[in-house]
């Protein structure tokens, strides 16, 4: 075979998989959601609620993705340009939050900050609310999508190894210019990739956030929570017009990303 | 060179982050307006509709009455779900919940008053449902009753008595129609049972998965669903499927409850059971009646005899099984018939 | 480590800085975000005997669900490695129109709501829906069977496997591949020997992470598993069973039990990744 017959061969199974996986699914939830026209649509993308729980699922997602950026470049740092003990429990700790089911997961906060929680007691005392009220919602993300960019990281650096970094210390750089000059161009994809994934899935986390929400509506309903509540009550357009709503802002974060590595690739170029 | 690339990945990355952030707290930042009593009602799944409307209606009685504007936080799930949530610390003053079962686990953690089934006329449950069949156009199977379903060869969807409370009424339905065909022989009872489940080919977990199954995915020949539901469906596709209602069913009674101690904490007692007894007002009722549930109110009830089948006969939980308590143990805790049924 | 750079004295130091201030952060960040949580598991469970605990854990349904769980989450990873290593080297390697849309549309299940993900899938693979109608021609049913299962998990976890391949595929340079096909190595040879040793450590982190978010999943499994017992559920199926009953510590046995079981497993990849490179980077 020559390399033209399978690459159009490999070409060709790509694209099979993703239509059979993902495009057929994705087209199944815009026919539905159109299913009823494009007035039924429209009234139920601008719904009020539906706006508001827009709002909140942005504003979790911003703050996810703020602190997991920060948790996956340090520690990806201590994880793949040093050596020390226990290195292997500590990344599968760091994993831990992908292996356990997100309803688990919700419900460990409420084993926490809930009524029946250890902390309640001092919550009380303080009036201060975590589940059941948008830092929950914040801390359950948070938790669900913890190990993304580290993950992508991690791999990364480790197969980069650590001989530019120390020559650059032995040349006397600092801890930032050796970041940002040396390892920073090595993991950019990495990065990229790992803060795409992370936004997606903070976008779109249903399970333990519902466990934590207490489905207030217009208060701590997200988007996901919005679209399984009016899936419930018998209204399945409804409920996948506004999950479009997370096709489309996944298709605007795709296009950023896509913008940013074309400017990149340029730079480098 | 490189440390350009990398301050321009971050502001690229962090501009659309910062947009996000701001029109995000923009959001919340119109949403507190002061001075009004709120309460919070914590419901299940399908009331969303009704309550919508109901919401409205008491807020002109309250302003009517008291001239004070109340403002109404809605929240909607699964029952039992709901139930817990409460019970873990959401702040519900009131709740109308699916199952007398789940507002007694509120009760049971100490958060509801003892004696709550009392507070309210006809066991705190100013509307009712049953369980119904929802079969496809034109009846093809012809399924009319409970031994119909049981037969070989027909397909059934119900979601799963273990992880949806409501499906347990169909559960109990099926149970108390063949206590009479059998003559209260529970064995016989349970191979009635054994075989109606041996039928069911999709079990989800929840009543809207069901009736996804059966409506949208074409599968089943059956579903049992709660009549308001049946409805919805019908709604949703018209002309798609038919009603069939058993001779003999089970009185569904969602029931609702001021949560004591969270009223306590908020002041709004008296809104609260206010917001509660409005239920069952003529107003109220006949709106129940059209969001598909029965009205409590028996001449309320009349007015809508063309949409309800009323000659079904309905048994009572409290006297075919000595109370939901006493049904859940027999029937639903692990170990018991239910998991019985499955094991062989 | 290269021996070159760093002093031979002091073979332990490492001479790159922010080690403290890097590990510090990382401690801090997972002990509050995910340790102490996760410490308040086990802690449900004070007034558990051991003896309860096990009957609850060892449950014949309860097991008959963790050989569904664990059994379909290892088939879908395997499933997931083969196409996420096909789907990344497409995406990077070739030029195509349409590369871009394929590159775009991997993250999609992630922001997909996963009951809307479950929906969809369980409606396109029923005997009623576009694909799974000609699969039910030849007698196959998808949907509520565990090849169903697989399908949901193959779904959530494609992104995982092609996004950890890809970044390493990227700064692999084409040219190494082509250097060693122009020395007379095969195409496959080359693939095998040049390029597998490279992804294979990104490829089983996308394995690990996959088959654990697949072991965990539930809002899209269960629409299209059917749920019926001994036969299509899912443990984490049994737990909301659990819940559904108020029985809290039941509930935290078997959510336990699958937390230590994927601790495991994900340290056993976690250890061979580390070898892995540590090989491909002394070679």
């Amino acid at each position: 075979m020559g390399s033209k017959t399978i690459k159009i061969v490999l070409i060709l199974l790509s694209a099979l998989f993703v239509t059979l996986m993902l495009i057929l699914p994705l087209a199944t939830v815009l026919v539905y959601s159109l299913r009823q026209g494009w007035r039924t649509f429209v009234s139920c993308v601008t719904d009020d609620y539906t706006v508001k729980a827009l709002n909140l699922t942005l504003l979790t997602a911003a703050i996810t993705l703020a602190v997991n950026t920060a948790f996956g470049i340090f520690s990806a740092w201590s994880i793949a340009k040093f050596r020390f003990r226990g290195k292997q429990a500590l990344t599968t700790l760091i994993d831990i939050p992908f292996s356990i089911s997100p309803i688990i997961a919700g419900l460990v906060f409420i084993l926490i900050f809930g009524r029946i929680g250890w902390v309640y007691p001092l919550m009380e005392a303080l009036d201060v609310k975590i589940v059941f009220a948008v830092p929950g919602i914040v801390l359950a993300t948070i938790f669900v999508t913890f190990p993304f960019v580290s993950r992508e990281l991690i791999p990364l650096m480790q197969s980069q190894g650590c001989d530019e970094e120390e020559a650059a210390a032995l040349m006397g750089a600092s801890g930032l210019q050796i970041f940002s000059r040396v390892t920073f161009p090595h993991i950019k994809w990495g990065l990229l990739y790992g803060v795409i994934l992370c936004t997606a899935r903070a976008l779109g986390e249903f399970g333990a956030v519902s466990v934590v929400s207490g489905h207030l509506r217009g208060k701590t309903n997200t988007l996901p929570l919005h679209v399984e509540v009016l899936f419930n009550e018998f209204k399945l357009t409804a409920s996948f017009a506004v999950a479009s709503i997370l096709v489309v802002i996944a298709i605007i974060i795709l296009i950023l990303r896509n913008i940013v590595e074309f400017r990149l690739k340029r730079e480098e170029g | 060179m490189k440390k350009s690339i990398l301050s321009k990945t971050i502001a690229a990355l962090s501009a659309p982050l910062l947009i996000v952030a701001l029109t995000a707290f923009a959001g919340f930042a119109s949403d507190n307006a002061a001075g009004k009593i709120s309460l919070t009602n914590v419901s299940y799944d399908p009331t969303r509709e009704f309550y919508e409307q109901y919401n409205k209606l008491f807020r002109e009685y309250w302003l009517r009455e008291k001239g004070q504007d109340i403002e109404i936080i809605q929240s909607h799930g699964g029952s039992g779900k709901q139930a817990r949530s409460v019970i873990e610390g959401n702040e519900a003053d009131v709740v109308t919940l699916a199952l007398e079962g789940d507002i007694d686990e509120i009760r049971k953690a100490g958060l509801i008053n003892d004696g709550w089934v009392k507070e309210f006329d006809k066991s705190s449950a100013p509307y009712t449902s049953t369980i119904v069949f929802l079969v496809r156009k034109g009846n093809p199977k012809n399924i009319r009753d409970w031994d119909d379903i049981v037969k070989p060869g027909i397909e059934i969807i119900t979601p799963d008595p273990k992880s949806s409370g409501g499906a347990r009424w169909n559960f109990l339905a099926a149970w108390a129609f063949s206590d009479r065909q059998n003559g209260g022989d529970e064995e016989k009872n349970k191979e009635f049972l054994r075989a109606l489940f041996a039928n069911v080919t999709v079990l989800d977990s929840g009543a809207r998965g069901s009736t996804t199954t059966f409506v949208e995915n074409g599968q089943g020949d059956v579903l049992l669903a709660w009549e308001n539901e049946a409805f919805l469906s019908q709604k949703e596709h018209p002309g798609d499927f038919e009603i069939a209602t058993p001779s003999l069913s089970i009185l569904a009674q969602p029931s609702v409850a001021v949560v004591d101690t969270y009223v306590g904490k908020h002041g709004t007692e008296e809104a609260a059971k206010a917001y509660l007894q409005y239920l069952y007002s003529d107003e109220a009722q006949r709106l129940e009646g059209r969001n598909y549930y029965r009205p409590s109110n028996p001449n309320i009830l009349k007015e809508f005899g063309g949409a309800f089948n009323l000659n079904i006969k309905l048994v009572n939980i409290d006297d075919e099984f000595g109370g939901w308590e006493a049904a859940r143990v027999k029937f639903f805790a692990d170990g018991a018939i239910f998991d019985e049924i499955y094991q062989r | 480590m290269s021996s070159l750079k760093t002093p031979p004295e002091r073979p332990k130091r490492n001479v790159i800085p922010g080690f403290g201030l890097s590990m510090g952060v990382t401690l801090t960040m997972l002990s509050l975000i995910v340790l102490i949580p996760l410490a308040s598991v086990p802690l449900v469970l004070r007034d558990y005997s051991l003896s309860e605990f096990w009957r609850v854990v060892t449950d014949k349904q309860t097991i008959a669900t963790y050989k569904v769980s664990f059994s379909c989450a290892a088939a879908a990873a395997v499933i997931n490695v083969f196409f996420g290593v096909l789907l990344a080297w497409v995406i990077t390697r070739y030029k195509f129109p349409g590369r871009r849309i394929l590159d775009g549309l991997i993250e999609l299940p992630f922001a997909l709501p996963t009951a809307v993900a479950g929906v969809a899938l369980t409606t396109l693979y029923s005997d009623k829906g576009w694909i799974g109608y000609l699969f039910s021609k030849v007698g196959v049913k998808i949907s509520y069977t565990p090849i169903g299962i697989k399908i949901a998990m193959i779904f959530i976890g494609i992104p995982f496997v092609v996004r950890s391949i890809q970044p390493v595929l990227e700064k692999l340079d084409p040219q190494y591949e082509e250097a060693a096909a122009t020395l007379g190595a095969s195409r496959a040879r080359t693939f095998m020997s040049v390029v597998i040793p490279e992804i294979l450590p990104a490829a089983l982190t996308g394995f690990a992470l996959a088959f654990s978010r697949a072991i965990g999943e539930y809002g899209s499994v269960v629409f299209i598993a059917g749920n019926i017992p001994y036969k299509t559920q899912i443990t984490p199926l049994i737990i909301m069973n659990k819940l559904e009953q108020f029985n809290y510590p039941a509930a935290a046995s078997i959510a336990l039990v699958m937390i230590v079981f994927s601790f495991l497993v994900l340290f056993g990849i976690n250890i061979l990744q580390s070898k892995i490179s540590e090989i491909s980077r002394g070679s």
